[in-house]
């Protein structure tokens, strides 16, 4: 529970990170997963509840086992690269040669060692980004937390930083991904929730998300005539996409069944394709956040 | 502990290694020197001789007005009219007119010159002019001259302050150069190491690292590693302009005083009427401000002002530079800072506002209170230390020092840990008392 000063930021949160997994944590803007996201970081501490690492209370010396990369970023400007994440690291516990020679092999990877001596304002934002990441993890934190770690990247380098943080889940790293970028949750997360106005709305793993807002409804495309289903089986809609090519939209309701549709179907036309309408983290999103705020709205009115 | 370290050296480093660090390091104490070598170098070595034209219609004044290293006296025939215009055409700097009856009219001195007439010109003209109208005036009421000029003498106090271990050389007006001297560089270094200190708390919220630094060490480790960091920059370039400008004055003074003593013998053998060579001995030491100096600063207890400076230094320094660092840490841009920072440059600039007070009467009820209450104390006390201070009076202002750092650095450590992570806010006064009562 965190609380200021004219309102609740966090509202009973209760949330299981499962170790070597990727996290997701999606909310809309002021959901209050900066806050969570602090406390964990115990930048502020919680005014009701506690935080538990690896079974632990959490306390200072876990800071050293968490790596995190805030959505409001930066570097000291008139500092040089190498010096900068030289000092950062040892903020973080390193000794000035682990944090050397760990820094030049992320800087050989990333091959950007002519960067070492430069000062940080002559970089570019997205350079700048690099190093940052570099930053949170050159301690090899078990956990760690970026929040909106795409922004600012071009697609190559996201992709980059993508296979980076695929890399260190591999390796056994926990991580707590907080983005609005739906198509990277889809892409990496294992397990998401949720947070809205304060409260966990959502909270499970991918696959169990996604069953859980299946419609049962499916799409399929066919050649011939439209046809007609019998009972059991609700057409959403249906249209001719192209001459002789139709697309059709259905929910199996009571009675009915994936191969009972297909069979009915099969006596009447032609077959070209046949697919379970999997849910988006998108729509999810929407529907889950938009239908609490249509809820007040209504309960207003 | 290992952390506020790192954050020091960082801190101190930066500094440091700045060109600008350098420049004012090394530029200060020519500056300091130059202060004070120019003007006694004019004085020694003055201008180019001035050629001076006299129109002297007694005849009496040219035994008296007698030319030498500064001026060379011509002298021209009348009348005047024609006297003022050679005076245009010619290269001489003045043209003093002495009437027929200077005796009967003093008033009757006239100088003209091309440009303004210099007030060394006019000075030194006056001078004879006025001792040789009054030696003739004497003369016509049969006082002997001789018997004046004998007994013309000049008296001047030597001040010893009195202890319990005897007595010593003082002197007031060394005690007040130093008074304010010290001061000011405390208020400058105070005020300047605050203003950084609030730059770089600026510096750490506008370009956002600051949350990446607060998720390793504590707002507090981060805000005392600030403070001692910029703290032992002030005190390098402090020790720094010391050593450098005792150096650099060292030399330029030594040559100085050669000067002054050549100059005071050869002036005392010109002019002097006193034979005894002991007085003439006497009187060089007498004139050679330099000796004088020295002694008076010998004789100060220099041990205890280097140890009471450092105290206020460092007292002061934590007391202001923690507010600074709170106002820092409430704002994006040291632009909005300016409002917020108000009331803590207000006591300042008072204490350096009422200090002239307190010089002049340093065992006043004013220079008392200034140089008690922590805010004014560290530019007051110290303006007051040359002059002798008791005790006990500078116990408690210790002991209020400490209190009120210590009180000022957990109010702004308050404000500082809420106020680093608030951003686009307008942050007033209101807010900032309810930062300070904020939990967690």
């Amino acid at each position: 529970m965190k609380r200021y000063a004219a309102h609740t930021a966090l509202d009973d949160v209760s949330l299981d990170i499962p170790k070597g997994r990727i996290f997701g944590l999606l909310g809309p803007n002021g959901a209050g997963k900066t806050s969570l996201i602090r406390i964990i970081n115990q930048i502020t501490a919680p005014d009701e509840g506690e935080v538990r690492f690896g079974g632990e209370h959490l306390q200072p010396k876990h800071i050293s086992r968490i790596g995190y990369l805030p959505e409001e970023r930066g570097l000291y400007r008139k500092m040089k690269v190498g010096e900068q994440l030289l000092y950062l690291a040892q903020l973080k516990g390193l000794t000035s040669r682990e944090a050397t020679d760990r820094l030049k092999r992320w800087f050989i990877k990333f091959d950007i060692k002519d960067w070492w001596g430069k000062n940080v304002e002559d970089l570019s934002k997205g350079m700048q980004q690099k190093c940052q990441f570099i930053a949170t993890i050159v301690h090899e934190p078990e956990l760690i937390i970026l929040d909106e770690p795409f922004s600012g990247f071009d697609p190559i380098n996201a992709n980059l930083l993508k296979d980076e943080i695929l890399e260190l889940k591999a390796k056994g790293s926990t991580i707590i991904f907080s983005t609005h970028r739906m198509e990277s949750v889809e892409e990496l997360c294992d397990h998401i929730a949720l947070i809205n106005r304060s409260k966990v709305v959502l909270d499970g793993e991918k696959k169990a998300i996604k069953n859980q807002f299946k419609d049962n409804s499916f799409t399929l495309e066919y050649t011939g005539a439209t046809p007609i289903l019998p009972g059991g089986y609700e057409v959403l809609n249906a249209l001719e996409i192209d001459p002789g090519l139709g697309r059709m939209h259905v929910r199996i309701g009571e009675g009915g069944s994936v191969n009972g549709l297909i069979t009915s179907l099969l006596g009447q036309v032609e077959l070209r394709s046949f697919q379970e309408n999997i849910p988006s983290f998108n729509e999810i999103f929407i529907k889950t956040v938009g239908g609490v705020v249509d809820a007040d709205f209504s309960s207003r009115s | 502990m290992n952390k506020i370290l790192l954050i020091i050296q960082r801190e101190y480093l930066v500094r440091v290694k700045k060109r600008s660090f350098l420049l004012t390091t090394l530029l200060t104490p020519l500056l300091i020197t130059a202060i004070y070598a120019v003007p006694a170098l004019l004085f020694l070595n003055g201008n180019e001789t001035k050629s001076i034209q006299v129109l002297d219609e007694t005849g009496t004044f040219r035994q008296k007005l007698k030319s030498d290293k500064e001026y060379a006296y011509t002298f021209v025939n009348g009348p005047v009219e024609t006297a003022k215009k050679a005076l245009l055409t010619s290269k001489a700097a003045a043209l003093v007119y002495i009437p027929r009856d200077i005796v009967q009219r003093p008033d009757g001195l006239q100088l003209f010159a091309p440009k303004t007439v210099s007030i060394g010109v006019q000075n030194d003209v006056e001078r004879v002019v006025q001792e040789e109208v009054r030696n003739q005036r004497l003369a016509n009421a049969g006082i002997d001259v001789k018997v004046v000029e004998d007994n013309r003498v000049k008296v001047s106090a030597r001040t010893y302050s009195l202890s319990a271990e005897g007595e010593k050389a003082s002197s007031s007006g060394v005690a007040t150069i130093l008074g304010y001297a010290i001061a000011f560089i405390l208020y400058m270094t105070v005020f300047l190491s605050g203003s950084q200190v609030m730059n770089g708390v600026i510096e750490e919220k506008s370009s956002r690292i600051i949350e990446v630094i607060i998720s390793s060490v504590k707002p507090m480790q981060l805000l005392l590693g600030k403070i001692i960091g910029v703290g032992l920059v002030g005190l390098t370039q402090f020790v720094l302009w010391i050593l450098l400008t005792m150096l650099i004055s060292s030399g330029v003074t030594s040559l100085l005083s050669s000067k002054f003593e050549s100059k005071a013998k050869t002036e005392a053998s010109v002019g002097a009427r006193v034979t005894d060579a002991q007085q003439v001995q006497a009187q060089l030491e007498a004139q050679n401000p330099i000796t004088k100096v020295n002694e008076a600063l010998a004789n100060l207890p220099l041990g205890k002002l280097l140890v009471c400076f450092l105290f206020y230094y460092l007292s002061g320094y934590l007391l202001y530079s923690s507010l600074f660092a709170a106002v820092g840490s409430a704002v994006e841009t040291p632009a909005e800072a300016q409002q917020l920072l108000f009331p803590v440059t207000i006591p300042l600039i008072l204490s350096i506002a009422i200090i002239s007070f307190v010089i002049n009467e340093p065992d006043s009820k004013v220079a008392f209170w200034a140089s008690i209450i922590p805010f004014t104390a560290p530019v007051n006390m110290m303006a007051r230390l040359p002059f002798g201070v008791e005790n006990w009076q500078l116990a408690l202002s210790m002991a209020l020092m400490v209190l009120g750092f210590l009180g000022t650095t957990w109010l702004a450590a308050r404000i500082y840990r809420v106020g680093i992570l608030m951003y686009g806010k307008k942050v007033t006064f209101k807010e900032l008392s309810k930062w300070v009562f904020y939990r967690g």
